[in-house]
């Protein structure tokens, strides 16, 4: 490697293909640090990733089939069965209760923290085949997002330091 | 005396390291910024950012689990 390629920025790509509130973070909690941190990334969202880039968000958790999640309540942690997980109602519960434990933690919100992600020039590119099979339309996601597809990604991957898939 | 301070008591991780960044960014290099916080992580977090970074860790402390951090912007 010559002297000038070692003296580029690092970059780093992330596939993102889960949507739901707790799978979203990993993704963008690494693509603002590594950006805060000099890195060059790029977030390539396809499949359930995909409504992470709607302008509107509401984003939900499942605790269906989930036995390693365990909620903090009434001084122990809680596993919900899954027979009781199924009923209507659940899940938007259990949903609520990890926005409040977030907001109350100090944890970041989704959407704070994929506006960082903007500001820090994080590159989002779109799946257009997901945008096809799923119906969604462009202007129903957020402004500065390119579209792409599995050739879009890899050029960016094959010259990346670090890729990832979550 | 830092040249700016940043209170990121009761943020957690990643905002600490974002919002030190952004403040970073708009000193002139050279200039400190002091950080507050207490999320715990912060000391190996603040740690690898200004090793990765080249920014300078002058000073840390801790004072009951409110964790100081003052850091000279490198260019």
């Amino acid at each position: 490697m010559s002297e000038q390629d070692d003296n580029r920025p690092k970059s780093m790509t992330i596939i993102v293909t889960k949507g739901s509130l707790d799978w979203a973070y990993p993704p963008f909690i690494l693509a603002t640090t590594a950006a805060a941190m000099g890195v060059d990334v790029t977030l390539f969202f396809t499949f359930y990733g995909l409504p992470l880039l709607k302008k509107k968000l509401d984003l939900q958790i499942t605790t269906l089939g989930n036995p390693a999640m365990a909620m903090p309540m009434m001084g122990t942690h809680m596993v919900m069965p899954n027979l009781i997980g199924m009923l209507p109602g659940v899940d938007a519960m259990a949903s609520k209760m990890m926005k409040d434990m977030i907001a109350k933690k100090g944890v970041a919100s989704i959407e704070e923290l994929r506006d960082m992600a903007i500001e820090c020039d994080v590159k989002m590119i779109a799946c257009q085949m997901t945008m096809d099979l799923f119906e969604f339309d462009k202007k129903d996601m957020i402004d500065g997002i390119t579209l792409g597809g599995a050739a879009t990604y890899m050029e960016n991957a094959l010259k990346s330091d670090i890729n990832l898939y979550i | 005396m830092a040249d700016q301070v940043l209170d990121a008591k009761g943020l957690n991780c990643p905002l600490p390291i974002i919002k030190t960044k952004k403040m970073l960014k708009e000193l002139p290099v050279g200039n400190t910024l002091e950080v507050i916080a207490t999320d715990p992580g912060s000391v190996a977090d603040f740690a690898a950012f200004c090793r990765t970074t080249g920014n300078e860790m002058v000073e840390q402390s801790n004072d009951g689990g409110v964790f100081r951090f003052v850091i000279r912007r490198a260019a």
